[in-house]
């Protein structure tokens, strides 16, 4: 099953580095935010606790607009049909995506973070190996959670309203996890026990809504 | 897994909604045949087709699919399966040869993309050029292409004339005719009688998502034959 979502992931990754279309209209979206927020926040002091939001608050953002997209592709030929019509069991499709939206999601961050970093001389790089930990979760969770709605929502005639209002509530306790490790990371006096529960809170999440997404997938996709 | 033998539709109804799409629907399907599925526009034809590829649930009723005595079920199935859509299904980033060998490589088959290429009769200039830049007929080739890859056991195919001259219409017919004396089950969606009269030699009309009329013969039927009978249960 493995090899076939890797087979799958790779094509998607393959089409996206070919188009650049997702990738670079979200990056560009993103350091679009950072500079927004950086007129925004024009009190310095104010930003060690408001960048935890601001980073999550653009990975919600950048995220969902990659989802819509990214589905979208699969509808315009009807190739997600394709997919569930191969031979091979159908969580591959789901496991799939979900990678490569979240290897995509991933590309993303690593724009994000380092501008907010510097343009708002923001110390997310305090910890490094935490920031990429909580990172790194976050990105593939809203994958998994998204990739199963946006599958789901594939063949709804306002899907692009439809699946931030559907996702960001399911996605909410990942992104008040996310933005509380992140503010126990770049506090005045970091916090790391906290950052790590955190962290953790985010693994479980991600592991029960992926436990969860393979149970439903097919069910949801199937007509 | 064995080539498939029979499918059996049965009581097949489907809803979208409050729209009826199939009511009852029950027909059978049997290896080495060509079962032309006529009907108007919003009879209930393409629903039908995805309930026998499997990608469309029916409410009620059920499909059985048979390969001699043994029902095979879920990938088994789904690896018999040829289905040329409405849409082309392939990805219009990629180019011909890719998009053909990501279908190779999910079913698991190193048949030659080159070859069924060449069956279909998609220039070899246009196979290294992404999809999307191809025209109606040459989109409809790949398709083509991509749905007979597999060497299916049971093949779907929906208006599968659109968009082919009228050169390429009567070559898809012999390929059809071609596959059918092979022993696939070939099931073909389609308003264009005069591709697939002296082919087919079974008949099958929807009407308001109801069989209206199912017809066999042991010879295939001539273009008059089916004019006839679409204008006789169709309207």
């Amino acid at each position: 099953m493995l090899r076939h979502a890797l087979r799958i992931a790779w094509k998607d990754l393959r089409i996206e580095v070919r188009s650049k279309e997702i990738f670079m209209t979200v990056a560009f979206f993103g350091a679009l935010l950072v500079v927004i927020y950086s007129f925004a926040f024009q009190d310095k002091s104010a930003i060690r606790a408001a960048v935890p939001g601001m980073l999550w608050v653009a990975l919600a953002f950048t995220g969902t607009i990659s989802l819509g997209r990214a589905f979208d592709r699969e509808r315009e030929n009807d190739t997600m049909r394709a997919l569930l019509l191969a031979p091979v069991p159908r969580l591959s499709v789901f496991i799939g995506k979900a990678i490569a939206m979240g290897l995509l999601n991933l590309g993303v961050a690593v724009i994000i973070v380092p501008l907010l970093a510097l343009w708002l001389n923001a110390p997310l790089f305090a910890y490094p190996l935490e920031l990429a930990g909580i990172v790194i979760a976050g990105s593939f969770g809203i994958a998994i959670v998204g990739s199963v709605f946006a599958a789901t929502l594939l063949k709804a005639r306002s899907r692009d309203v439809l699946l931030p209002v559907v996702l960001y509530p399911i996605l909410l306790p990942l992104f008040v996890a996310g933005t509380k490790c992140t503010a126990a990371l770049v506090a005045v006096n970091p916090d790391l026990d906290i950052a790590h529960y955190w962290m953790d809170f985010v693994g479980i999440y991600d592991a029960a809504f992926l436990v969860l997404s393979l149970w439903v997938f097919e069910s949801l996709v199937i007509e | 897994m064995g080539r498939l033998d029979r499918v059996l539709v049965e009581k097949v109804a489907k809803r979208y909604g409050t729209e009826r799409a199939l009511a009852g629907v029950s027909l059978e399907l049997v290896r080495g045949t060509m079962c032309a599925l006529l009907g108007h526009n919003g009879a209930g034809k393409t629903t039908l087709l995805g309930v026998v590829s499997t990608l469309v649930r029916p409410n009620t009723g059920s499909v059985t699919y048979r390969s001699g005595e043994v029902k095979l079920k879920g990938e088994a199935v789904r690896r018999e399966i040829g289905l040329l859509a409405h849409a082309s299904l392939c990805y219009g980033e990629l180019s011909a040869i890719e998009n053909l060998e990501l279908v190779a490589g999910l079913y698991g088959i190193t048949a030659s993309v080159t070859a069924v290429l060449d069956q279909v009769g998609l220039e070899p200039r246009a196979r290294e050029r992404a999809a999307r830049t191809y025209s109606r007929g040459m989109l409809q080739r790949l398709a083509l292409a991509r749905a007979l890859l597999t060497k299916p056991s049971l093949l779907l195919l929906d208006e599968p004339f659109t968009g082919l001259d009228r050169g390429g219409a009567l070559t898809l017919g012999e390929q059809l005719g071609g596959l059918k004396a092979d022993g696939t089950i070939v099931v073909v969606v389609t308003h264009d009688l005069e591709a697939i009269a002296g082919r087919t030699d079974h008949v099958a009309i929807l009407k308001r998502g109801k069989l209206v009329c199912e017809e066999r013969s042991d010879l295939s039927y001539s273009y008059d034959q089916l004019k006839d009978l679409y204008h006789r249960n169709a309207a």
